[in-house]
């Protein structure tokens, strides 16, 4: 299947959640520095969980519409299961094949909502080699 | 004039895929040749140099200090300002932690233009950081040029021969003339600039010259510093190892001569080697030639990109490479696309972030050009990237 497939270039130019976050719980802002992708996710958290998501940013189709298709699977997730969120589910999100030059590109939702959510509980945020090796036990 | 089809065929990968293969700039291609004279050292010269008493080492040491020769004559140096280390990064280090420790102190100010990459820039913050220099900047007009005006207060000038993102060309003898009017030291980042044009360091006078071979059609792994020989000569050691002593006992060592003052270890012999077939190669070729065969390169390419609409060429490109930005399209989408169908592009901030931050741009797409590249492969590259448009740009 093709990176570029459909689904990705739909939500690329239109993508969903979109918004300034104005009145959420957390916001915070992550980057993908090789190639200057820029996510800011804002989170509404209520009782450990998710209740809605909105977010801003610049970079290539892949991290932008990754960050549109991952926000709107978000509302009603617990913070405990995306703390813990492996980066297989968002390649299954994403239902295009992910190689070693764009996973960072796909991954950043997924690091920027992690960072969000630590933030919000008062811990440092983690690093790119949590984000992409957590499955590696 | 150049036959191109005669030069194509030289060149394994460009013959044999048929790729259109525009990120010359990052690193070139090469031609069988160079090839050929790494594999018949390993083959039949194989030794560590300066070593042995042995026919072989004899053998390796003579092509070795061969290749030397042919550096300096390449570039209007004498073999002993010759130091051979395995990158332009190296070479750039080399005098940032040699010369600028020993000849810097907190407070002096060195000059960088904002057309730098990052290893003309990062060797000198280090410097910030550990002694305290003060870095001054260079800044551009409108075309990418530099705006050299007052070099009075600094101590050195590090500047490109040629930007590898703007492909501008700064005027390095006036650089170099009022660098020296104000008492200060030039290096010259050559790595672009080398395999464009003839450089003649004599003629330039500048301090210090630094280039890497595998821009140069040469392998990868090898690296040039030139420098004067009365610099070589005061400046200390830099990597501290085999060959770059006179003589070591427990209280200490003494330094070698120059140029093995500075070529700790094994230095890459093959490489070197390599390094002297590519530069053989292709000085076959007449550099009036070359220009010709380039700016005709270059002026195609502008028009061919100024047809695109949204798209918008940064500076005004002299040598090298083109770079640009398309409206709504992020160049990693882009060259990901024109990728697939055969055509090499780079894509991102070129290890010149300081200069996209000056223009205001995240990340910008390059063509750039070597001596096999086509009209040809421009038009198909402008297809493509038209093709890829069409795919990505939002409605």
């Amino acid at each position: 299947m093709d990176l570029y497939a459909e689904n990705i270039l739909d939500h690329y130019r239109d993508p969903r959640c979109k918004g300034e976050g104005s009145g959420a719980s957390v916001s915070k802002e992550e980057d993908n520095p090789s190639c200057g992708d820029r996510l800011t996710a804002h989170l509404w958290i209520e009782d450990g969980s998710i209740t809605k998501i909105e977010w801003e940013g610049t970079g290539c189709a892949i991290s932008q519409a990754g960050m549109s298709i991952f926000a709107e699977e978000l509302e009603g997730k617990t913070t405990t299961e995306l703390l813990s969120m492996k980066k297989e589910t968002v390649y299954e999100l994403l239902g295009v094949p992910i190689g070693p030059r764009r996973f960072k590109c796909a991954l950043l939702c997924l690091h920027t909502v992690k960072n969000a959510i630590r933030k919000h509980e008062g811990l440092e945020p983690q690093m790119w080699l949590e984000t992409v090796e957590i499955d590696e036990d | 004039m150049l036959t191109i089809d005669e030069i194509r065929r030289q060149f394994p990968l460009i013959a044999a895929q048929g790729s259109i293969y525009l990120d010359s700039a990052a690193t070139a291609q090469k031609p069988q040749i160079v090839l050929e004279e790494v594999e018949k050292f390993y083959s039949e010269e194989n030794a560590n140099v300066h070593r042995g008493m042995h026919a072989l080492a004899e053998k390796a040491t003579v092509a070795y200090e061969d290749a030397r020769k042919t550096v300096a004559k390449f570039i209007g140096a004498a073999a002993h300002e010759i130091v051979f280390t395995h990158g332009c990064t190296e070479s750039i280090n080399l005098v940032a932690k040699s010369w600028g420790k020993a000849n810097l102190k907190k407070g002096d100010t060195i000059a960088l233009s904002i057309l730098e990459h990052h290893s003309n820039i990062v060797p000198w913050q280090q410097l910030q950081e550990e002694i305290g220099i003060t870095i001054k900047w260079i800044d551009i007009d409108d075309d990418g040029s530099l705006i050299i005006d007052n070099l009075d207060d600094v101590k050195l000038v590090a500047v490109t021969g040629c930007s590898n993102v703007l492909g501008t060309k700064p005027d390095l003898k006036l650089i170099i003339e009022k660098a020296h009017a104000a008492g200060a030291k030039v290096l010259v980042d050559a790595a672009q600039l080398v395999v464009h044009e003839k450089i003649d360091v004599t003629e330039l006078d500048c301090d210090f010259l630094a280039f890497s071979g595998h821009k140069l059609y040469g392998p990868t792994g090898v690296g040039v510093l030139y420098a004067k020989r009365e610099l070589l000569e005061s400046m200390p050691p830099f990597m501290g190892g085999g060959m770059m002593i006179g003589s070591v006992t427990k209280e200490g060592f003494t330094a070698a001569e120059i140029p093995q003052k500075f070529e700790a270890g094994t230095p890459p012999i093959a490489q070197v080697i390599g390094l002297k077939a590519a530069i053989n190669w292709l000085s076959q070729y007449d550099w009036n030639d070359i220009a010709t065969h380039e700016q005709e390169l270059i002026s195609t390419a502008t028009d061919a990109l100024n047809t695109i609409e949204g798209l918008t060429i940064l500076g005004t490109p002299e040598s090298s490479c083109i770079s640009f930005t398309i409206d709504d399209i992020h160049p990693h989408d882009l060259t990901e696309i024109v990728g697939r169908n055969g055509v090499s592009l780079r894509a991102g901030h070129h290890c010149a972030q300081p200069l996209h931050e000056r223009l205001g741009v995240v990340a910008t797409t390059r063509m750039s050009f070597g001596i096999y590249n086509t009209k040809e492969d421009i038009e198909r590259a402008t297809e493509e990237i038209q093709k890829a448009i069409a795919i990505l740009r939002p409605a």
